[in-house]
């Protein structure tokens, strides 16, 4: 089974995981504002590259916190993780 | 009227292998503050300043574990009967205190054969070169959720969620078969009579 490198924990099995989405979808800063398909482009809509994608990932059997990873979608490699806040880091593709 | 105190393990005390014991009703507190030193002043005990590891010290409330739960979150573990002196104890302090002690049950397993056993169902690497004495991980033990404490060389403590202690009990007797650690009465399905 593929260990997932958690940021406080360390590697762990990818069975502890659970899966968060895209990461660095920021909230709208007026959401009142946003037409119909803006609003339905920020709900729906996520970026679906092929290389490494930066996601959302939680902890959720160990210390039960989000962090996040680039993750490559073409070899399931995750190339980096690093902590909610924290920018995402360079990484070759 | 008070109800009866009935372990969740109480059917099984007969039926576990020779090297596992459960130590029931343990004070646990869920603590999340981020001031640690004030609370580690009043225990008794400082709180763990490491990931996945835990402290053990005595003070006013008598023998006390910190264990690391989370960047800001921690697991004060106690003898039975304290949660509320303690709670009340912490309440000086910036943060929040929940008594989370009817959650979890712990289980105590020593011996030579304790990382085989685990082994079994655990994928945290437990030699002592990568879990020393000291180290605490929450992770998954037969896909449930567990804290596990090493406490001793040999000696490891379990705790785990009371409705999932008699299936883990279930398991850790069927992994314990191989090494002779089983008495002479046969695990036939669950115990009755005690719920």
């Amino acid at each position: 089974m593929q260990l997932i490198p958690c940021p406080w924990c360390g590697p762990r099995e990818e069975a502890e995981f659970h899966y968060g989405g895209q990461a660095h979808v920021a909230y709208p800063s007026d959401p009142s504002a946003l037409s119909d398909e803006e609003w339905a482009q920020y709900v729906f809509f996520r970026d679906n590259p092929s290389g490494p994608f930066a996601e959302r990932w939680s902890h959720s059997a160990g210390c039960r916190r989000w962090f996040n990873a680039v993750r490559d979608t073409r070899t399931h490699d995750l190339l980096a993780v690093y902590r909610v806040g924290e920018p995402m880091p360079e990484v070759a593709s | 009227m008070t109800a009866e105190l009935v372990s969740p393990l109480a059917a099984w005390t007969s039926r576990l292998p020779s090297t596992v014991s459960e130590r029931p009703f343990l004070s646990q507190l869920t603590v999340r503050s981020s001031d640690t030193a004030a609370m580690g002043s009043v225990l008794g005990v400082a709180f763990p300043s490491r990931p996945c590891t835990f402290t053990e010290g005595s003070g006013r409330f008598g023998d006390v574990s910190v264990l690391w739960l989370g960047p800001d979150e921690y697991l004060v573990v106690a003898e039975p009967g304290l949660q509320v002196p303690i709670e009340e104890g912490l309440r000086a302090c910036k943060g929040s205190v929940v008594d989370t002690s009817a959650q979890r049950t712990t289980l105590v397993l020593e011996g030579p054969h304790v990382r085989d056993v685990l082994a079994h169902g655990c994928s945290v690497d437990l030699h002592p070169a990568a879990a020393p004495v000291g180290t605490c991980v929450q992770t998954l033990l037969a896909r449930t959720g567990i804290i596990l404490q090493v406490t001793g060389a040999d000696t490891f403590t379990l705790l785990v969620r009371s409705s999932f202690a008699e299936y883990l009990a279930a398991w850790l007797c069927d992994a314990s078969v191989e090494y002779g650690l089983l008495g002479e009465t046969p695990v036939t399905g669950r115990p009755q009579g005690h719920r």
